[in-house]
């Protein structure tokens, strides 16, 4: 099993007191595998992706990925997870905007010493990025922007690949083309694919779909 | 709507008490350093101003005797019967205090002490009551206190003086009216033992001391740019911070003019508070330092300065001018660009860069015309105005140019990387530039000034100390009371010392400049000692043939004249053997050989002389002297004691430098801390990726304090170069126009490298609680930018 999480709960601390936002997820992945998360704004969903990916703890329950409890590592051991097992794809892009996008591509997979100068021409090329390469990310239009994102994830040949609402910020034809090369790419790196979509149509497209409701899988 | 617009303009403040804290002492700070340093120099002047108005020094020609005796009673009186406007003066001390006698009702205008504009008080100053400064130790009865009166200095009526001094009947100095009788006869007709003293060869204090002011005032002018830039980087950041808010009011219909008046009402009102705090700051500082001045002006020109500050207007306006002017220069930018401000603009992450890369041209061509224009001057410039023309030139175009040399630098070394982390940390590094570059430029500034005047100073320290051996050479020094006692410590020095090299001499006119002439005994102690700027073959070889003269720098400069030049001295023809440098020394000296000197001025006889004898037998030696010819201990100086005085006066001159260069430096870190707090929360989103693909927090904290130390000290290196050359211009050319003479320039590597390593620490310490707090920054804080719905 590629992923399993088990009750999974996390709260924050507001003005007006505790809020939980999760309060006992589970859920499991296979490697190849894509799994739509869907809910209401505020049910978790991107909580629970940021959990997945080490980039937060939950206040109780267990995330194994690959059979590591990533809730017991310390914050080195998180920043490894996130160098070189998971991969996230963001609404917002959040690429480095001081470097290049052939630097942005490149940083992941340089960062978990896993740099493929083929693979990542490959990538490249496939996500029509060529002709780009020397801008910087300001000068990308958001659809080209989201592929260097997801470039940048996929370059490292993540185990899991987490991707929060990537098409989210995209028109209707830009997110299908994106979403169109995410999926194929990830089936031919045999990743598994964890996406938070609100969308009915995208999260259709994947071979499995949970629902989140007030922090709970409905 | 006013009173909506200022609630939100003025939330942000409430918000960010932390922003406002850096902005308002960021202001503070500024005006502090420019108001405490015009505070010592408005004080010192202020002293200078009392005691040229009690005692005229410079103002006025002086008569006094060719043999340096006092003048008589009669000869005084003669002057008066033949129409000659003169006034008579007395100088002694008691108690260790100046006291000085005058008669106020021949003395010209400005001379007397301005208490005595009151006939009650007039009347009561003849009768014998002397006034002091307050600060005066004197402990006699009757004396009357007046803060207008000259630090250290007491003033009676000549007779009431000429009894506390016990010596009546006799005046040392005539003062000669500006304004006198056109049938008047010549002073060799009616006192040809008198000599007149030009006024501008007068014992001006002013004019030595300015020597000093310079140097303070260009440390205030450079504290000054190093204010204003910090000044506009604080406002430049304010108004940053707020784009957001000011885009949603103006969206909601608030009138841009509006918004506009808000703003510069409240920036306004922040920078007189600030400019308030900076001055009660400024006041705090001069006070600690204006002892040590007041020691270095009294030792090194004999200028008495009050030790304690009073509140001068000059000053306090002046830092307050530097609070709201530099608020407003800095405002009107900030305000310009919010006239421009697009309303639907997007927060664009490489904004400042952008801004930075579209100005970086015009800047840059700024910088070189400043640059070259510098460079032009620095060969040309001859007047104090091109001096500081230069200077500015100079500093500006170098400021404007360093975010592009760091730029340049930061290029380079990014194309050159080749690790991941190290490609992103010179990019991200050449992206935090704009942001960082004003308080750059004021790190650059105060570490070029304290480079340029720790060399400046600590040159003028190694040439003086090898003056004091030039000048100082002879063991011993006496001064007589009386020509009999001349010849009597001649004739017994002749049997007891190794040597007696008499000092004597005439003030007269070369080329029409007054010059001191000196006849000097032909002695090793000169051949071995002195050093020359320019210099003949053999040039003492030349003066004691006879034919020989030696000139000192202010005379060669102001002339001109130069080595082997024919110079005329009451019609005997001279040529130049030898130029020496003379610092402190407002006119021209010459040295000629002692017979040669006698044959001329035969009238004149020494009074002076330097004694060479074993350093270890002058006790036996001053207590036989004072035995055989009957002179006063007080009248035998012994050289290793003025030497010692005189090293401890730089000494304290160095407590000053120091204390202003470690202020300067404190406030350039200040700066940083300011920009880098300013710039924590526009960098949360630049590094959150880099966190979000598997760089640690305390890696990124890490990287964040080895960017900062990066920057200052590539600045470092950048202002090395600029605080020599600054140096170099101060003395080369500043100081040769204003003065006349030129100090030699020496390099100091090990003060540098002090200099650089204080200036990291700064640039550390500036940069910790940034760092620090990114380290701890929670995980939370760093996902909000992921968060769809933030």
């Amino acid at each position: 099993m590629l992923l399993r999480a088990t009750n999974v709960q996390k709260t924050f601390q507001t003005a007006d007191g505790d809020f939980d936002v999760l309060r006992g997820v589970d859920l499991s992945l296979e490697g190849g595998e894509t799994l739509a998360l869907t809910g209401e704004s505020g049910s978790g969903k991107s909580t629970l992706l940021h959990l997945i990916g080490g980039l937060d703890v939950p206040n109780a329950g267990q995330i194994l990925i690959d059979g590591t409890d990533i809730a017991a590592l310390d914050d080195k051991g998180r920043a490894q997870l996130r160098r070189g097992v998971v991969g996230v794809v963001f609404q917002q892009f959040n690429l480095i905007p001081s470097l290049k996008v052939r630097d942005n591509i490149a940083f992941q997979a340089r960062l978990a010493g896993r740099f493929d100068p083929d693979w990542t021409a490959d990538l490249t090329a496939r996500l029509g990025l060529t002709e780009q390469l020397n801008k910087y990310p300001e000068q990308l239009s958001g659809g080209q922007q989201q592929r260097v994102a997801i470039a940048r994830t996929l370059a490292p040949r993540p185990r899991l690949v987490l991707a929060d609402e990537p098409t989210g910020n995209l028109d209707e034809a830009t997110a299908a083309n994106v979403l169109d090369i995410l999926l194929k790419l990830v089936a031919e790196t045999g990743a598994g694919l964890l996406m938070v979509t609100h969308s009915t149509a995208l999260a259709g497209r994947m071979s499995r779909r949970l629902h989140l409701r007030a922090g709970l899988v409905a | 709507m006013i009173r909506v617009t200022l609630s939100a303009l003025l939330g942000h403040w409430f918000c960010n008490p932390l922003q406002l804290f850096t902005l308002l002492s960021g202001l503070a700070l500024a005006t502090a350093l420019w108001s405490g340093v015009q505070a010592i120099n408005a004080e010192a002047r202020a002293s200078y101003d009392a005691a040229a108005a009690t005692l005229g020094e410079g103002q006025f020609d002086r008569l006094t005797r060719r043999d340096g005796q006092p003048i008589l009673q009669e000869t005084y009186v003669q002057l008066r019967r033949a129409g000659w406007l003169v006034s008579p003066v007395i100088e002694g001390r008691i108690d260790g205090t100046r006291i000085i006698g005058i008669e106020p009702l021949t003395a010209p205008g400005g001379l007397a002490p301005t208490a005595l504009h009151d006939t009650g008080s007039l009347s009561r100053f003849a009768q014998g009551e002397v006034i002091a400064a307050p600060d005066t130790a004197l402990d006699i009865e009757g004396v009357a206190r007046d803060p207008a009166i000259a630090p250290d200095t007491a003033i009676g009526d000549i007779g009431t003086v000429q009894n506390l001094l016990g010596r009546l009947g006799e005046i040392d100095t005539l003062i000669v009216a500006p304004v006198q009788p056109r049938s008047q006869p010549q002073l060799a007709e009616i006192a040809p033992d008198l000599q007149r003293h030009a006024a501008q060869s007068g014992s001006d204090v002013g004019r030595l001391t300015d020597s000093f002011h310079l140097n303070l005032t260009a440390f205030g002018l450079l504290s000054f740019a190093v204010g204003i830039f910090i000044v506009h980087g604080a406002i430049g950041l304010a108004f940053e911070q707020r784009r957001g808010t000011l885009r949603t009011l103006r969206a909601l219909g608030t009138p841009l003019r509006l918004l506009i008046v808000l703003m510069g009402v409240e920036l306004m009102t922040l920078a007189l508070f600030a400019g308030v705090l900076g001055v009660g700051l400024g006041y705090l500082v001069a006070g600690l330092l204006l002892p040590d001045v007041a020691a270095t002006l009294r030792g090194l020109y004999g200028a008495e300065v009050s030790g304690t500050l009073q509140l001068r207007p000059i000053w306090w306006l002046s830092g307050m001018a530097i609070a709201l002017g530099g608020t407003g220069l800095a405002a009107s930018g900030a305000l310009w660009k919010l006239s421009r401000l697009p309303l639907l603009a997007g927060a664009q992450p490489r904004a400042l860069a952008n801004a930075a890369g579209q100005g970086a041209r015009v800047q840059g061509i700024i910088a070189l015309a400043l640059l070259v224009v510098a460079l032009i001057l620095a060969f040309t410039a001859s007047g104090i105005i091109a001096g500081f023309a230069l200077l500015a030139a100079m500093l500006i175009g170098a400021a404007l140019a360093l975010p592009l040399v760091l730029s340049a630098i930061l290029t380079a070394a990014s194309n050159r990387a080749t690790g991941v982390v190290s490609s992103w940390f010179w990019a991200d590094t050449r992206q935090q530039l704009p942001g960082l570059s004003l308080a750059l430029m004021a790190l650059l500034l105060a570490m070029a000034a304290n480079v340029g005047v720790s060399t400046m100073v600590s040159s003028f320290r190694l040439t003086f100390v090898g003056f004091l051996d030039q000048r100082l050479a002879s063991e011993l020094y006496v001064n007589a009371e009386t020509p009999a006692q001349a010849l009597a410590i001649e004739a017994f020095a002749a049997q007891n010392a190794d040597a007696v090299l008499p000092i004597q001499s005439v003030p007269i006119q070369i080329r029409d400049l007054p010059t001191d002439i000196y006849g000097n005994r032909d002695h090793a102690t000169y051949r071995d000692n002195w050093k020359f700027l320019d210099s003949a073959d053999d040039p003492w070889g030349a003066v004691h043939s006879g034919s020989g003269i030696l000139i000192n720098e202010q005379l060669a400069r102001r002339a001109p004249l130069a080595i082997g030049d024919a110079v005329e001295v009451d019609g005997e023809t001279f040529v130049i053997s030898g130029i020496y440098g003379d610092y402190g020394n407002p006119i021209g000296q010459a040295i000629i050989d002692e017979v040669a000197f006698a044959n001329l001025f035969p009238d004149v006889a020494p009074t002076r002389f330097g004694i060479r004898i074993d350093p270890a037998n002058t006790s036996d030696f001053i207590e036989n002297l004072q035995a055989e010819t009957g002179i006063p201990k007080a009248n035998t100086i012994n050289q290793a004691g003025i030497k010692a005085f005189s090293l401890g006066v730089f000494d304290r001159t160095f407590t000053v430098t120091a204390a202003l260069n470690v202020l300067t430096l404190a406030v350039a870190g200040f700066a940083i801390l300011m920009s880098l707090l300013t710039l924590t929360a526009m960098r949360v989103p630049q590094l959150a990726p880099a966190w979000a693909m598997g760089l640690t927090r305390r890696e990124l904290g890490y990287l964040e304090l080895l960017r900062t130390l990066l920057l200052a000290l590539l600045t470092a290196l950048v202002a090395l170069p600029l605080g020599l050359a600054l140096a170099w211009v101060l003395l080369a050319v500043v100081n040769v126009a204003a003065f006349g003479w030129q100090l030699p320039m020496f390099v100091f590597p090990a003060d540098y490298a002090r200099l650089g390593g204080f200036a990291l620490l700064a640039a550390a310490f500036a940069a910790f609680w940034p760092a620090i707090r990114l380290m701890r920054t929670p995980p939370s804080e760093l996902l909000k930018v992921f968060s769809n719905e933030r």
